[in-house]
C-alpha cells in the first residue's frame, strides 16, 4: 500500500506542474490575443482605403488587367493554407487542414490540378508526412505575421498567376485560393476559404454607402498604370489580412486549448488526491487491524498457557 | 476653416497620422503634386521620394516612402504607403544604423 501512496503523490506532483505550464500558455496566449486583435485594427485603414481605390478605378475605367480576368477554362489551381508554426492550439491546425482537404477535393472533381502552397510548420510537417508535394513554404511568423511575410506571399502567389496566363508555362496557375481561420469572436473561429485571384473586386470588406458617389477621379499616369500598381498591393494586403485573423484565431484557439487543459489537470489532482487519501487510511487502517490481530493472537496465547 | 482638408497617412499595418492640413506634397511616378483644399479627385501613383504636408497652426510634417498611393476627393487627402517613416517618429541613430548596415550588405 505504502508504494502506491507514493506512486499517487508523486502523480499529481507532475500533474501539479503540468497545470502550472498550461496556465502560463493560457495566460501568455491571452495577453497576445490583445495584441494581435490590435494590430488586426490598426490594419484594418490601409486594407478599407486600397479597395476602396480599387473599386474607384474598377468602376470608373474599363480596364481589363491580368489579375482579374478570368482564365477561359481554369485548369490549374492553388490554395494557400495558411496554418500555425506551434501546437498546443486545440484543432486550430487540423481544422484548417481538413477545410484545405475539402477544397482540395472540390477542385479536383472540378477537373483541375492543385498545388499547395504553405504558411506554417504545421501545415508543412502535415504535407512532409504524407509525401506530398508542396511549392513553397513560409515559416516562422505565424503568431506575429509582418507585413513583409504577406508581401513575400503575395509576390510569389502572383508570379505563379501571372505565369499561368501563358497555358504552357510551367509552374503556372489558373486561380488561386486562400484557406485560413476566421477570428468571429474569442470563442468562436471558423476554418474559412476564399479565392484570392483572379479579384473580384466588387466584393469590399466595406461596402459604399449607397448615397456616396464615389468622386469623378482623375488617375495619373492613366488608369491602367494605377490598377497596374494598386492591384498587387490589394493581394498582399489581403493575404496579410488573412494572416492577421490566422494569428489571433491561433491564440484564441490555444488560450482554450490551455484553459481546458488546466481545468482537466485540476480535476485529476483532485481525482489522485481522493485516492491517495484512500490509500493512505487503508494503510492506517490495516495496520491497526494487524496490530489489534497481533495483540489479540498474543492475548489468546498467554491466556491459554495459563 | 475653409481652407483645410483632411489628411491621413497610411501605413501596411497602421494608420501613421491623420488630421486637418493646408497643404500636402508628395511626388507622384509623374512629378511633383501639389494638394491644397478642395482639390479636384485624384488618384495617383506615389514613387520613392518624401510627403511633405503643412499642417493647420503651422504645423508641419515630411515622411519618407518608398511608394505608394494619393487618392484626393471630398476634400480628404490619403496617402497609401506600405512602408514610410515619418520624421517625428524616426530617429536619427536608428537611421544611421540602418544606413550603415544596408551599406556594409551592398559591400559585401
Amino acid at each position: 500500500m505504502a508504494v502506491s501512496l507514493r506512486e499517487y503523490r508523486a502523480r499529481i506532483k507532475s500533474t501539479e506542474s503540468m497545470k502550472k505550464i498550461t496556465r502560463a500558455m493560457e495566460l501568455i496566449a491571452a495577453s497576445r490575443i490583445i495584441k494581435a486583435q490590435q494590430r488586426a485594427k490598426q490594419a484594418a485603414p490601409y486594407a478599407r482605403e486600397l479597395s476602396r481605390a480599387v473599386s474607384a478605378v474598377a468602376t470608373y475605367s474599363n480596364v481589363d488587367h491580368p489579375l482579374t480576368t478570368e482564365p477561359e477554362n481554369a485548369k490549374r489551381a492553388a490554395v494557400l493554407v495558411v496554418t500555425s508554426d506551434r501546437g498546443l492550439a486545440g484543432a486550430y491546425s487540423s481544422s484548417v487542414l481538413k477545410e484545405a482537404e475539402r477544397l482540395n477535393e472540390r477542385l479536383r472533381a472540378e477537373g483541375k490540378t492543385v498545388t499547395t502552397y504553405i504558411s506554417g510548420r504545421k501545415g508543412e510537417a502535415y504535407f512532409k508526412f504524407r509525401q506530398r508535394p508542396v511549392a513553397a513554404a513560409w515559416t516562422g511568423f505565424s503568431d506575429q505575421p509582418q507585413y513583409e511575410n504577406a508581401r513575400e506571399i503575395g509576390e510569389t502567389l502572383i508570379e505563379a498567376f501571372v505565369a499561368g496566363l501563358d497555358e504552357n508555362a510551367e509552374g503556372g496557375v489558373d486561380e488561386v485560393h486562400l484557406v485560413y481561420t476566421q477570428f468571429r469572436s474569442m470563442l468562436v473561429q471558423e476554418p474559412h476559404t476564399v479565392r484570392l485571384l483572379p479579384l473580384e473586386v466588387v466584393e469590399g470588406e466595406e461596402k459604399p454607402a449607397a448615397d456616396e458617389v464615389l468622386p469623378l477621379y482623375e488617375f495619373e499616369p492613366s488608369p491602367e498604370a494605377v490598377l497596374d500598381a494598386l492591384l498587387p498591393k490589394y493581394v498582399d494586403s489581403r493575404v496579410f489580412l488573412a494572416l492577421l485573423q490566422a494569428s489571433a484565431s491561433e491564440l484564441a484557439a490555444r488560450q482554450k486549448a490551455m484553459k481546458s487543459a488546466t481545468d482537466n489537470a485540476e480535476e485529476l489532482i483532485k481525482k489522485f488526491t481522493r485516492i491517495a487519501n484512500q490509500a493512505r487510511q487503508a494503510g492506517i487502517t490495516q495496520e491497526i487491524s494487524e496490530i489489534v490481530g497481533g495483540v489479540n493472537a498474543l492475548a489468546d496465547a498467554t491466556a491459554g498457557s495459563e | 476653416m475653409a481652407n483645410t482638408m483632411k489628411v491621413s497617412l497610411v501605413a501596411a499595418d497602421r494608420e501613421v497620422w491623420s488630421g486637418e492640413a493646408t497643404v500636402v506634397n508628395a511626388s507622384t511616378v509623374d512629378g511633383e503634386i501639389g494638394v491644397m483644399a478642395n482639390h479636384t479627385p485624384v488618384l495617383s501613383v506615389l514613387a520613392a521620394g518624401q510627403i511633405d504636408v503643412r499642417t493647420e497652426n503651422d504645423g508641419h510634417w515630411v515622411a519618407a516612402t518608398d511608394g505608394g498611393f494619393i487618392s484626393v476627393a471630398n476634400n480628404e487627402v490619403r496617402l497609401l504607403c506600405e512602408r514610410v517613416e515619418i520624421s517625428y517618429e524616426s530617429n536619427f541613430d536608428e537611421a544611421k544604423r540602418l544606413l550603415d548596415a544596408k551599406i556594409a550588405e551592398e559591400g559585401n
